[in-house]
């Protein structure tokens, strides 16, 4: 019997029973679905961490004030101001594994342009840092190495500020009042979209000399805020927290039994974390929906044995007029597949339209995988081959005699 | 016997069979040997539980001998693997049951077609050899009615097309008019007849004597044992 009289002949036997086809597929259509859904949320969660720690730079590590994290009160990270602009310099000129490294300061404080008020975070900082977080202007320019370090009142803001305070106008060449002072803009950034601790676009960043006279009021010797590094080409961040640790406990004149007062930080490893609990998650995640599937599976197993039972006259009859217990199995066999892999591709239709939902939900990128879309429309039909084998023997072993006599 | 002869088409030599129902051994026949030529037309009778239903069964295939062989055509049809018998079922022999025996909610037409799906023809070819079975067996008009829109002599007339179109030499009828009333059983044994007359062997298992009537030659049954074989001048009918 050729294939094609087979499926036909199983979409037939199908189509007889509508209803409890639909329902049995429902079961295969709802976990293929949630696996499906389930990845691509996964995935799609994956990039989105991807993509906000991207925004930080690469092969970057920060180092801040304050001790590490200690048991008994303490006063929190950055309390108490330890690091120095020579230990800037120092770190700069001595650390062979540092590339660049810049400081950042920084404060959140009013705004205004002519027309608009806004409230954002205002960043003191050198024209390294541009380099260090991999940031370009999309009109105007950004800070660099003389504007950077000059004591000049320019600022180079981040797109949601210049939305905020200029809407649609070219905000290049225009005033911004920042604490009441007046700062010309002279670049706006590429927008990077949202990072770990929020919007990176709602920044403004100046030249960090003018954040401590118009900021800090005062030139002190202690750094309120951060260093930004960005680690050699093949220098390991392991190596470069512990070079610049040792020097930074150096200079700091720590003895052996003190403890650090500052902390590195290193967001890949952040990132990382990150993307390890998204991925238990989703993998446990994918386990329910594989359970699910299971569950579908055997809702196949127990309808074709039912259809069995049901048929068995018929298969008696088929096996009087020549049907071998082969032709009989593959019937039954092609019916549970074609129940299956139907049910495996709606379900994929499903799971593509719930994993675009959740995309836009939670503004992940949107993923559909493409590799576990085949892979489970695979199962789909593996599901249906393993689950409806044993109705299918069952049906090529029954005695056409007694088939034949059967009175359902 | 010598070894140029035509061997009979259907040859039994001492065939039993027995069944273990629980605790007891069931000897549904003990040694039966029993020859069918070709075109003959032969009833099957005997009582209920006379053994007759187990030697139709062993004659279609459907069933196998505990003892004894069974030759068709001088070649031994026991021993055979179920996927072999199922080939000699679907060459050699066509059923025609007592309760029709056909798929529900599918055409006359789909139903003479069957049997050639498990030899591999062609859509085409089956679809115009289910239509000459079905003019011969005068259904024609009647392809696209499902069983249920058929009354039994019609039911019984597109099983015996089904029966016919995989060109069997064998038609076994069990109690083919067991479900139908005397007008319409005349009819169907007509055309059974009909076939004889072409060549077919026919085998009729029937309890009824009117209808043995209708063959050529009868087998009577008893515990499982042969107890009378006679030919007999067939009853005619206007069909035949």
């Amino acid at each position: 019997m050729n294939i094609l009289t087979t499926l036909w002949l199983a979409l037939r036997a199908l189509w007889r029973n509508k209803v409890r086809s639909m329902l049995t597929m429902l079961g295969i259509i709802i976990g293929i679905g949630a696996v499906i859904a389930m990845v691509a949320a996964g995935q799609g969660a994956q990039e989105s961490v991807k993509q906000v720690f991207a925004g930080l730079g690469t092969n970057v590590l920060m180092v801040s004030n304050g001790s590490a994290p200690n048991f008994g009160p303490s006063g929190g990270a950055g309390s108490k101001l330890s690091l120095t602009w020579d230990d800037l310099a120092a770190l700069s000129t001595e650390v062979s594994s540092i590339k660049y490294v810049a400081p950042a300061l920084q404060t959140r404080t009013q705004l205004a342009s002519e027309d608009n008020n806004w409230n954002s975070q205002v960043i003191g900082t050198t024209g390294t840092w541009f380099k260090i977080r991999n940031w370009k202007a999309a009109q105007g320019v950004v800070l660099d190495e003389d504007t950077g370090s000059s004591a000049a009142k320019v600022v180079v803001i981040g797109k949601t500020v210049a939305t905020q305070l200029f809407g649609q106008a070219s905000p290049i060449g225009q005033n911004v009042r920042i604490n009441g002072q007046p700062f010309e803009v002279v670049g706006v950034l590429e927008s990077k979209g949202q990072g770990p601790m929020g919007d990176y676009d709602d920044t403004l960043i100046i030249p960090v000399k003018t954040y401590q006279q118009k900021l800090e009021k005062g030139l002190a010797k202690y750094i309120k805020g951060q260093f930004l590094i960005t680690m050699a080409d093949g220098a390991t961040a392991e190596k470069t927290m512990a070079a610049v640790t040792s020097l930074l406990r150096d200079r700091h004149k720590l003895g052996i039994s003190d403890e650090d007062d500052f902390r590195i930080r290193n967001p890949a490893e952040f990132a990382k974390a990150q993307q390890d609990s998204t991925d238990r998650i989703s993998t446990l995640l994918a386990l329910v929906a594989a359970a699910s599937l299971f569950v579908g599976g055997i809702g196949v197993m127990n309808i074709m044995l039912v259809s069995v039972i049901e048929r068995t006259r018929e298969i008696g009859i088929r096996m009087a007029v020549g049907a071998k217990p082969g032709n009989i199995m593959t019937q039954f066999l092609v019916e549970s597949l074609v129940l299956s892999a139907l049910g495996g591709l709606l379900g994929l239709g499903l799971g593509a339209l719930f994993a675009k939902w959740m995309a836009s939900y939670f503004g992940w990128p949107l993923f559909f995988p493409v590799k576990t879309a085949a892979i489970a429309v695979g199962v789909a039909g593996g599901v249906g081959v393993v689950f409806g084998l044993y109705p299918a023997i069952r049906a090529s072993q029954l005695d056409p005699i007694t088939a034949l006599r059967y009175e359902s | 016997m010598s070894v140029d002869a035509t061997p009979p088409l259907l040859e039994l030599r001492a065939v039993e069979r027995t069944y273990v129902m629980g605790d007891n051994i069931v000897r549904a026949l003990r040694g039966v040997d029993l020859i069918i030529n070709k075109g003959e037309s032969v009833a099957l009778m005997g009582t209920s539980g006379s053994g007759k239903s187990t030697l139709m069964n062993i004659l279609g295939c459907l069933d196998q001998p505990t003892k004894g062989t069974y030759l068709i055509n001088g070649r031994p049809a026991n021993g055979l693997s179920r996927s072999e018998l199922a080939d000699v079922r679907g060459k050699m022999i066509g059923f025609v049951f007592q309760s029709f025996n056909l798929l529900s909610r599918t055409s006359a037409l789909e139903n003479v077609e069957m049997p050639l799906m498990y030899q591999g023809v062609s859509t085409r070819e089956r679809r115009k050899r289910a239509m000459a079975a079905l003019q011969r067996v005068g259904l024609t008009g009647r392809e696209d009615h499902h069983p249920s829109q058929l009354s039994g002599g019609q039911q019984q007339r597109v099983a015996i097309a089904r029966a016919l179109i995989t060109n069997a030499p064998v038609i076994m009828a069990d109690e083919p008019t067991g479900n139908l009333d005397s007008k319409t059983s005349h009819d169907v044994m007509g055309i059974l007849q009909g076939l004889v007359a072409e060549g077919k062997t026919v085998v009729l298992v029937t309890h009824e004597a009117d209808i043995a009537a209708y063959a050529a030659r009868v087998v009577t049954l008893r515990d499982g044992q042969i107890i009378d074989d006679h030919t007999q001048v067939p009853v005619p009918t206007e069909a035949a």
